[in-house]
């Protein structure tokens, strides 16, 4: 029988640590919405949306109040609309309007966010892959809650270079077309290598083609928890520090496993996956910077990060893997830096800059993430960015992606507010050197060797 | 059976537990355990409740008992016990 102590320590987590489930989200596949008319398409994403999501805000709130655990986000991820449009959009205008269909039913059953605004391009684009794309800085500046993502590489296809120098473009065109809200549309846009199919997390979510017709996917959360426990033994050897952090992933994951199959079984639609990442928050004590300074560096960013991020994401899959039946996603720990109030003191200290976050992303999930960057940075420069990134995922066989913000009107110095769990981040200086050259050949970089096992 | 912890979470007065057992009583729900311990001078007391014959609302009950806690100056949670459960059990 659960006693006293354990019941203490699992309220302490909830009450004191920030332990939450950050996000159930609903995968809904949108492929038998697709029509040769645009509306009709429309129409039909409305209706399948409303059929199947209209209790899910409702029921996250049921299992938050009776199990006492908040439950952060509830959101949805549809198949990538390039796909869902491709026989009836004609124009980037047309997927705008499917755009504006999601964010009114996304406002409608009362989700934050829905993902999936999407094309995977990972080889080639189809002419409806590109007339998304095309249509993204409109699409994000015309609405609230859609979150676009392009996959532009995989490990098995290489790299689709063309895409990536596209996306450069189409980034900094976001930038601009948002400007008035601090280019905030970038911040709903990423650029992936090896995206999962079952990713609950935005901005990257959406729901892959090898998915079921509607699925639950939940992430879990804690950095706070972890900083606790570490707290409490500064002076352990790294033995210690590693079962410390698996035991404590264990117990995350578990809260996360339950509230997944108690949504599912309210729902009615089958459990998905869990995805283990520790997503940090700009809430004090939240934060993944933060257990790095417990383990031992006196900022995120001094020479020892690496290997400190590279072991604690480790012993939190191997805490998490155990705690949970099907794990997915992206599943590591994330960096973002506006959303993390330890990384914004690391960066404003000077002890973090752009080329050691993204040594960090080759050990982590999963890029570089919610990076403000100067409002002049070049379209090319981005998409050198995307490539380097793109390039990690490739060849290490993970995800990796680009969420970066070149706020337009701001540079070096400044501060930028997104809001809410978006958070604020200084703006970052980017190499300026050039690399228009590379960037602008065209075609694609070959898959790596390692990718041919047949 | 269908569990559920109720924890009470405050500076020790008196009449903490009769209210709540009070309360537990008149809407059938009964006591299956209960224990205490004061943690940095705060009293906390958990009950494992069985609601099986509890014909409410969830929601409700842990709505009135969070109220008596507020007339008694302390905070009282109710929730499934499976949260603890899936967290300290493999």
């Amino acid at each position: 029988m659960i006693n006293i102590s354990e019941v203490i320590e699992t309220n302490k987590m909830i009450e004191h640590e920030n332990l939450d489930v950050r996000t159930i989200t609903m995968g809904i596949s949108l492929l038998d919405c697709s029509s040769d008319n645009v509306q009709v398409t429309c129409n039909n994403i409305y209706n399948k949306i409303t059929r199947l999501a209209s209790n899910l805000v409702q029921t996250g709130e049921d299992i938050a109040h009776e199990f006492g655990i908040p439950i952060v986000n509830k959101r949805i991820s549809v198949t990538p609309i390039s796909l869902v449009g491709a026989a009836s959009c004609r124009t980037p205008y047309d997927y705008v309007q499917i755009a504006q269909t999601l964010d009114v039913v996304a406002r409608e059953v009362g989700v934050n966010f829905i993902g999936g605004y999407s094309a995977v391009v990972s080889k080639g684009m189809t002419a409806s892959d590109e007339l998304l794309i095309r249509s993204i800085p409109d699409a994000l500046a015309q609405t609230e809650r859609i979150c676009a993502s392009v996959n532009v590489g995989s490990t098995k296809t290489g790299i689709n270079m063309d895409a990536v120098r596209l996306m450069g473009d189409i980034v900094k065109q976001t930038a601009v077309k948002t400007a008035d809200r601090d280019s905030l549309g970038c911040a709903k846009l990423v650029v992936l290598c090896n995206a999962p199919d079952d990713n609950p997390f935005m901005a990257g979510a959406f729901h892959g083609v090898s998915e079921a017709d509607a699925i639950i996917n939940v992430g879990v959360s804690g950095p706070g928890v972890v900083k606790y426990a570490l707290e409490q033994i500064p002076d352990a050897n790294f033995e210690v520090l590693c079962e410390t952090i698996k035991k404590t992933a264990f117990k995350i994951t578990r809260v996360g496993q339950l509230v997944a199959q108690e949504a599912s079984a309210r729902l009615g639609v089958p459990f998905g996956i869990i995805d283990l990442s520790l997503a940090p928050t700009p809430a004090i004590g939240d934060s993944v910077a933060d257990i790095l300074e417990c383990i031992g560096l006196e900022r995120a960013g001094a020479p020892g990060t690496t290997a400190a991020l590279a072991m604690l994401n480790d012993q939190v899959k191997k805490g998490g893997v155990m705690a949970s039946s099907y794990v997915g996603g992206l599943s590591g720990a994330f960096i973002p830096v506006s959303e993390d109030q330890g990384m914004i003191d690391a960066v404003n200290a000077g002890a973090l800059n752009i080329e050691k976050l993204e040594a960090m992303t080759c050990v982590c999930s999963v890029g570089l993430d919610m990076i403000a960057i100067p409002g002049t940075t070049s379209a090319t420069t981005i998409a050198g960015i995307i490539a380097d990134e793109s390039a990690i995922g490739m060849v290490n066989q993970k995800t990796t992606a680009v969420r970066i913000i070149p706020v337009i009107g701001k540079t070096v110095g400044d501060v930028v507010e997104f809001g809410g769990l978006l958070g604020y981040a200084p703006i970052m200086p980017v190499n300026g050197f050039d690399c228009s050259t590379f960037v602008n050949r065209g075609g694609r970089i070959p898959a790596p060797i390692h990718s041919f096992k047949n | 059976m269908n569990r559920t912890i109720i924890t009470v979470v405050g500076k020790d007065t008196v009449g903490i537990i009769a209210a709540v057992c009070t309360y537990l009583a008149e809407h059938n729900i009964n006591i299956l355990d209960i224990s205490q311990t004061i943690v940095q001078e705060f009293f906390n007391m958990m009950m494992i409740v069985d609601i099986s014959k509890y014909e409410g609302k969830f929601d409700e009950m842990a709505e009135q008992l969070r109220l008596i806690g507020d007339e008694k100056g302390v905070q009282v949670k109710c929730q499934r016990e499976d949260i603890f459960d899936k967290m300290h059990r493999i």
